[in-house]
């Protein structure tokens, strides 16, 4: 019985070969002894402990370094080599900037850039001798920040951790809607001004919360803008089929853009939300066909988005406008080739936008900070990576806070946030404006979404912006050829 | 609710239903040859999906050669899995082969996300889709119902016309008598498993060229698997088949008539009433 000999503890992992003779049709086969169903377990026991350690291994690798940035605060060095006036008589003041961010867990990706982006905002107003205020003090700026892990329940111990133990001067927010509305209540009751980047949903700013600011376009308004090209466009298309993703923040943006495009005098033939593991919509396509829309809004995040793009070329859905969530303004959504020409989403911002000083002073609104070329240069030379919305977002989010604090004179928690109220400014990720009405504080008025769309260029696939006008890179492919 | 799209969504139905047929195949291969249900069905399936997304996209092989790649590696990959994971198990409780196949479900979820992330990827690939008249059926579509026809003929041919395939069917009728008759059933175990594998990593690929994939994808299809080879009968490969069938035309139809987030709430009551009216299944085999 070799099968339960000694060597059967480790036999597991290793092909058995039996002996010629065994091959037969031999009875002990089958005569396990007890011991050995018994080792099965818990090799098998081991075996799915293994295989959980490297699932949660593949989550966090390769993140952790990102962790440290060791680079962007501790430059002493930099103040006396960049030769700003340094301030004659007045103090040293180095302003605590406290935030989380998601070293691990499902949001890694995002909000790693995303502190990319405000660390690199930091470096530079600190490389540029800070902010110095009419009494000669001269303010720099230090981050202080944790791993939220991703988690809801992390975000709100370590905001209080930051608000009280840190004392941190201001606060940024995590990244994402549902860490953002844990940390703004936090935020709210020690009193401190935070600004929130990443963070799209409409709901935080629906509680009264006097101090919270938000950078990004709320959702409710996020394909409005796709609406307002097709009215551009071409008057006579007036039929609209919705389709969405059934989730918080595509119904959400589907309920508004709705209701923006019924106040505008269009029709919506098609109002369907779909499942969010949907991989096939083949059956929906044919639904939407029966109903002969002229344009198509909706979509979700990036795996239905692309899938439902595609599948509506295959099928040759004669519609001559689509705009989807999420997945266009990703690189990777050009993998689908053909079926990604013409396909328009919206973007917080995109590396190719324009907004100018001139633009600025043109529109009456206060400029700062660097364009986006010197932005993307500058990500670039320090990440190794072209910047996503994500980072220019992060970076935005310090603007605006170098900004208020400039405006305000002062570091004044009250004082900033009259200045925040205040806000009429242009930066390189466009207009910032806040709702100032008790219901809706501190909401994104200013920032609009640019509309991307996918364009073939030079043999291959380019994303171009087409929205507004003003920012355009490329006429809008308009109606598509299908 | 007009007709057009009555027919149109039947037949995109009917189309990805081959393909749940050829998956839900392989697991009740499996599961009538050697009583083991195979957790790691659905990470198989997603396997196959990346096999043909990375041989197309790095070495630019037409998809449907790639498939052919895909099930050879498929056979290799199942054998493997049968000798590590499944032998030492398969008289045990079946506790043991679920924890088993489930730990091997576990290690490529976990080496897969390491490596492809949770992404979403697609295979740039399509054929020029077919229009007769009201209906458009897209070509990616049509060949991979026309592969799983086929690939269900050869299975066919391979169980009653050769000797490997009588040899498995015996040891699925009876295994004990099988080698007294001097089948090397240990050897047919394992070529049934790397069978069962080959089809799930062969409907994967063909998942692949018409749906976008990722590391988790396999877990829906392991699912429908599962709903399938109750419908038509645990054990018996051509009431996957029908099965598929069926469940893709729910999928298909159900749509046209109501929301689409009803289709699992129907595909699962479906799966509930067959367990309690006949849970041998459509064409199950009758037990004794």
């Amino acid at each position: 019985m070799p099968y339960v000999g000694t060597r059967s503890t480790w036999l597991l992992l290793v092909p058995h070969k039996p002996k010629p003779t065994e091959l037969d049709g031999n009875i002990e086969l089958f005569c396990i002894k007890e011991g050995t169903v018994r080792r099965t377990y818990v090799w098998t026991a081991l075996l799915l402990v293994l295989a959980l350690v490297m699932a949660a291994c593949g989550g966090t690798s390769g993140t952790t370094e990102t962790t440290a940035a060791p680079n962007t605060t501790a430059a002493p060095g930099t103040t006396a080599a960049s030769g700003t006036t340094a301030a004659p008589s007045g103090e040293m003041k180095t302003l605590k900037i406290g935030f989380t961010t998601s070293i691990t867990g499902k949001y890694n990706t995002e909000s790693t850039r995303q502190d990319n982006g405000l660390q690199l905002w930091m470096d530079d107003v600190n490389a540029a001798g800070g902010i110095t205020l009419s009494d000669g003090t001269v303010l720099k700026f230090e981050a202080v920040s944790y791993d939220d892990e991703s988690n809801k329940d992390r975000v709100q111990e370590l905001y209080t951790k930051l608000a009280t133990d840190d004392d941190a001067d201001f606060l940024i927010s995590p990244y994402s809607s549902g860490l953002t509305a844990a940390s703004a209540v936090i935020a709210e009751q020690y009193g401190k001004v935070m600004i929130t980047t990443g963070a799209a949903s409409d709901s935080v700013y629906t509680q009264g919360y006097t101090g919270v600011y938000q950078v990004y376009t709320p959702s409710s308004r996020y394909l409005t803008s796709s609406v307002d090209l097709l009215g551009s466009l071409d008057p006579s298309a007036k039929k609209i089929a919705f389709v969405y993703e059934n989730s918080n923040f595509s119904t959400g943006v589907a309920e508004a853009a709705k209701a923006y495009a019924e106040s505008n005098g269009y029709e919506v033939v098609l109002y369907e939300g779909y499942d969010p593991d949907t991989q096939d919509f083949s059956a929906f396509i044919n639904k939407i066909e029966a109903s002969g829309p002229d344009a198509i809004l909706g979509g979700g995040h990036f795996q239905d988005g692309s899938a439902f793009a595609r599948q509506l070329y295959e099928k040759k859905i004669p519609v001559k406008f689509v705009s989807l969530l999420v997945a266009p303004p990703e690189p990777s959504f050009s993998e689908l080739g053909d079926a990604a020409v013409g396909v328009a989403g919206p973007s917080q911002w995109e590396p190719l936008v324009k907004f100018t000083e001139d633009a600025a002073m043109a529109a009456g609104a206060d400029w700062i900070g660097l364009t986006g070329d010197e932005f993307v240069a500058e990500y670039q030379a320090a990440y190794g990576e072209e910047p996503s919305y994500h980072a220019a977002g992060g970076y935005a989010a310090g603007l605006l806070l170098q900004y208020a604090i400039q405006k305000a004179d002062s570091t004044d928690a009250d004082a900033i946030k009259a200045a925040l109220d205040a806000t009429n400014l242009m930066t390189f990720f466009g207009d910032l404006k806040f709702d100032t009405s008790p219901d809706h504080h501190g909401l994104q008025i200013g920032h609009d979404m640019v509309v991307v769309q996918w364009q073939k260029a030079d043999g291959g696939l380019q994303k171009q912006i087409v929205w507004p006008e003003s920012g355009a890179t490329a006429a809008p492919l308009y109606p598509l050829g299908q | 609710m007009n007709l057009d799209v009555l027919i149109a969504s039947a037949v995109d139905g009917l189309l990805i239903g081959f393909v749940y047929g050829v998956a839900a195949m392989g697991l009740t291969l499996i599961f009538g040859v050697m009583d083991v249900i195979n957790l790691a069905h659905g990470p198989l399936i997603a396997i196959g999906m990346f096999g043909v997304y990375e041989i197309f996209t790095y070495v630019g092989m037409n998809p449907y050669l790639a498939l052919i790649i895909v099930a050879v590696v498929g056979l290799a990959v199942g054998v493997l899995v049968y000798f590590v994971a499944v032998h030492r198990v398969i008289d045990a409780p079946p506790l043991s082969s679920l924890l088993s196949t489930f730990s091997v479900n576990m290690m490529i979820i976990g080496v897969g996300t390491a490596i492809l992330t949770t992404s979403a990827y697609n295979v740039d690939f399509s054929l020029p889709s077919l229009d007769t008249g009201p209906i458009t059926v897209t070509g990616t579509r049509l060949a991979a119902a026309l592969i799983a026809v086929g690939v269900t003929a050869l299975l066919y041919a391979f169980l009653y016309r050769t000797r490997s395939g009588k040899y498995i069917r015996a040891v699925a009728n009876n295994r004990q008598a099988a080698e007294l008759m001097g089948i090397p059933s240990t050897r047919i175990l394992a070529l049934a498993f790397g069978i069962g594998t080959m089809l799930a990593m062969t409907a994967g690929g063909l998942i692949a060229t018409i749906l976008p994939i990722n590391i988790l994808a396999g877990g829906t299809y392991e699912l429908k698997s599962f709903v399938i080879v109750v419908l038509g009968g645990l054990g018996n490969p051509l009431g996957a088949l029908v099965g598929g069938l069926i469940l893709g035309l729910i999928e298909g139809l159900v749509p046209v008539f109501m929301k689409t987030t009803w289709v699992p709430v129907l595909e699962f009551g479906l799966f509930i009433l067959i367990l309690l009216v006949m849970p041998q299944g459509l064409f199950g085999r009758k037990e004794s």
